[in-house]
């Protein structure tokens, strides 16, 4: 068996692979599906320690997590959508109207 | 076979909240354009009967679902709160979306839905209850953030709030897994007893505590993590933002003071200092940004993070008198901001023309009554004797002070006196200055006479005697708040 280590040090990375993704993409849709790794990676956390301590709950979660993805996802794409028909782009840079 | 008993009181304003905004929005398409206003009616009905269903709820003390959901006069007092402003919010909008011309249904059944979010995280007795509660929450003020949607600074507001707030919250879920994965349980009160044991890899909870400590510093706007809440307040709709500065974030806080004080009192000695640190600077950066703000919505966002900063010292205090002065000034803030907000609404013009602080040249004499009003939201958010906002304050400074914390006392009471600079800006302008004075030229129409509704008048109305009511009776609520706060820590 895959000693639970790896599994989280997999996730680690993962996770902060979203956050590097996040801090340093500038277009919407990646910077979105860079916390749609975050969010992953943590299921992947939920669901190895599920395992190693044989409870099932943390598994149980990992639907909810999926469920509220999803959920955020329908909404996020959304807004997205209606920043591209007002600007015409995905730029991050370009969401610049208000500033210090 | 029978199916399981499945008891419906311990949730029931957050169900009959849910049934009021399906219903809002399923009667949209039977109603004609010029009569969408009266589904805010049914929205209203709703938050009034999920409060008759939430005093219902005092005689059901327990927990319930697996210990998923807790009934206690904490969560009973929170509904409360969020009820509260969920229904003034409703009435301050209803001029506000007719004037805006945007859809009705839509809005008032997300806020009604954000406001079932709420209720779950001052209920929820478990992390992963909390994570969904909190979700259904921001995923419905995303959508109101961005409500005007031909609005580019609408949008901007609803495209930051989002992606930040999805980035804040992986790092609360994986604070949740790690926590999980340490203690083998979410239950808060089982995480406690876990991590009493000591037979716990503490690297894994003080990982897991750091990063949930992340995600709720983001939805109560702390520092250093309030970057977004200047853009996001200044181009939400104005009730959205009002109602956002307020209702998510005073559930941020119920979940935050839950988690930290049920699951972790153990570790109380290493939080405690992140709060310390994080109060001060949520303080001065607050106080200091405000005072360069020309923008009303603005200000009143650094404000909003500035009284965060507040609410962390108390926090910081780790007292149960600390927790009820938090309950209590929730409640105070929660009705300053709900009317300064109303009466904005009611001031800027269509398309949010009016909002600079300059522009409130001349209200004094245009409209005295909605000066005075505003003067005393003002003065109540500054923390001026009489006002709730003094009372407020008082209690929570009493706390640190109880509890020694004499330098973050010091480092409050120094930044809420300089607070006075900025909120008297706009009193200043609408007393002692003439309208043309800032340099614009107005156009004929914007001189028409003001036009308030019904509706407005009464949240202004209400939230003013609420004002005065906390400020010089506090003791009813605050005894309430303290019986609660005993339970929680």
């Amino acid at each position: 068996m895959v000693p639970l280590n790896y599994f989280l040090i997999l996730a680690a990375i993962l996770f902060c692979l979203g956050v590097i993704g996040f801090v340093m993409k500038r277009n919407l849709i990646t910077m979105f599906m860079s916390i749609e790794l975050m969010l992953n990676s943590v299921n992947l956390t939920f669901v190895a320690f599920s395992r190693h301590i044989n409870v099932l709950s943390g598994q149980i979660f990992v639907f909810f997590v999926m469920v509220i993805a999803a959920a955020e996802a329908a909404v996020g794409l959304a807004i997205i959508v209606a920043f591209y028909r007002n600007r015409e782009s995905l730029n991050v840079d370009e969401v610049d109207r208000m500033k210090l | 076979m029978t199916l399981p008993q499945v008891p419906i009181l311990p949730i029931l304003p957050e169900l009959i909240l849910t049934l009021f905004g399906i219903a809002v929005m399923l009667f949209d398409p039977f109603t004609a354009k010029p009569h969408k206003s009266w589904l805010s009616s049914l929205a209203f009905i709703g938050v009034l009967a999920a409060l008759a269903g939430n005093v219902l709820l005092l005689a059901a003390e327990g927990e319930y679902y697996n210990g998923m959901i807790i009934v206690d006069s904490f969560s009973v007092f929170f509904n409360f709160l969020f009820l509260i402003i969920a229904g003034l919010s409703i009435l301050a909008s209803r001029q506000y979306l007719v004037r805006e011309g945007v859809n009705h249904s839509e809005y008032y059944g997300l806020l009604l839905f954000a406001t079932v979010g709420m209720c779950f995280m001052g209920g929820a007795n478990e992390l992963i209850m909390i994570f969904i509660g909190l979700e259904i929450t921001s995923i419905s003020t995303y959508v109101l953030a961005g409500f005007r949607r031909t609005d580019l600074k609408s949008n901007e507001a609803a495209i930051k709030y989002f992606l930040l707030g999805s980035f804040a919250t992986a790092f609360l879920l994986y604070g949740i897994a790690l926590m999980y994965g340490a203690t083998h349980t979410t239950h808060l009160s089982q995480i406690s007893s876990a991590l009493l044991t000591g037979r716990i890899d503490l690297r894994l909870v003080l990982a897991g505590t750091a990063l949930m400590m992340v995600g709720f510093s983001f939805k109560v706007a702390t520092a250093p993590f309030q970057i977004w809440t200047p853009d996001v307040y200044e181009g939400a709709p104005i009730p959205v933002t009002g109602w956002m500065s307020v209702g998510p974030k005073a559930a941020g806080f119920a979940a935050f003071l839950r988690v930290f004080f049920v699951a972790l009192p153990a570790l109380d000695q290493k939080w405690f200092w992140v709060l310390w640190v994080s109060s001060v600077l949520t303080m001065t950066i607050g106080n200091t940004a405000a005072m360069l703000q020309s923008n009303i919505k603005r200000m009143l966002a650094y404000s909003s993070i500035a009284h965060a900063g507040y609410i962390l010292v108390a926090f910081a205090a780790l007292t149960p008198n600390g927790i009820a002065s938090i309950m209590f000034y929730l409640l105070a803030y929660s009705v300053m901001n709900l009317g300064a907000f109303a009466v904005i609404s009611a001031w800027s013009l269509s398309g949010e023309r009016r909002v600079t602080i300059d522009e409130f040249a001349g209200l004094g004499y245009r409209q005295p009554w909605l000066a005075a009003a505003f003067t005393v939201f003002l003065l109540g958010l500054t923390g001026i004797p009489l006002t709730a906002g003094f009372t407020g304050k008082f209690f929570m400074f009493r706390a640190a002070i109880n509890s020694k914390l004499y330098w973050l006392t010091i480092i409050a009471l120094l930044n809420s006196a300089a607070s006075l600079y900025y909120y008297l800006r706009p009193t200043i302008a609408m007393y002692m200055r003439e309208p043309g004075e800032s340099g614009r030229t107005s156009a004929p129409q914007d001189s028409a006479p003001l036009q308030i509704s019904m509706a407005t008048k009464v949240v202004i109305a209400v939230s003013v005697l609420a004002v005065f009511y906390l400020g010089l009776f506090p003791s009813t609520i605050l005894d309430f708040a303290q019986s609660s706060a005993f339970l929680v820590h």
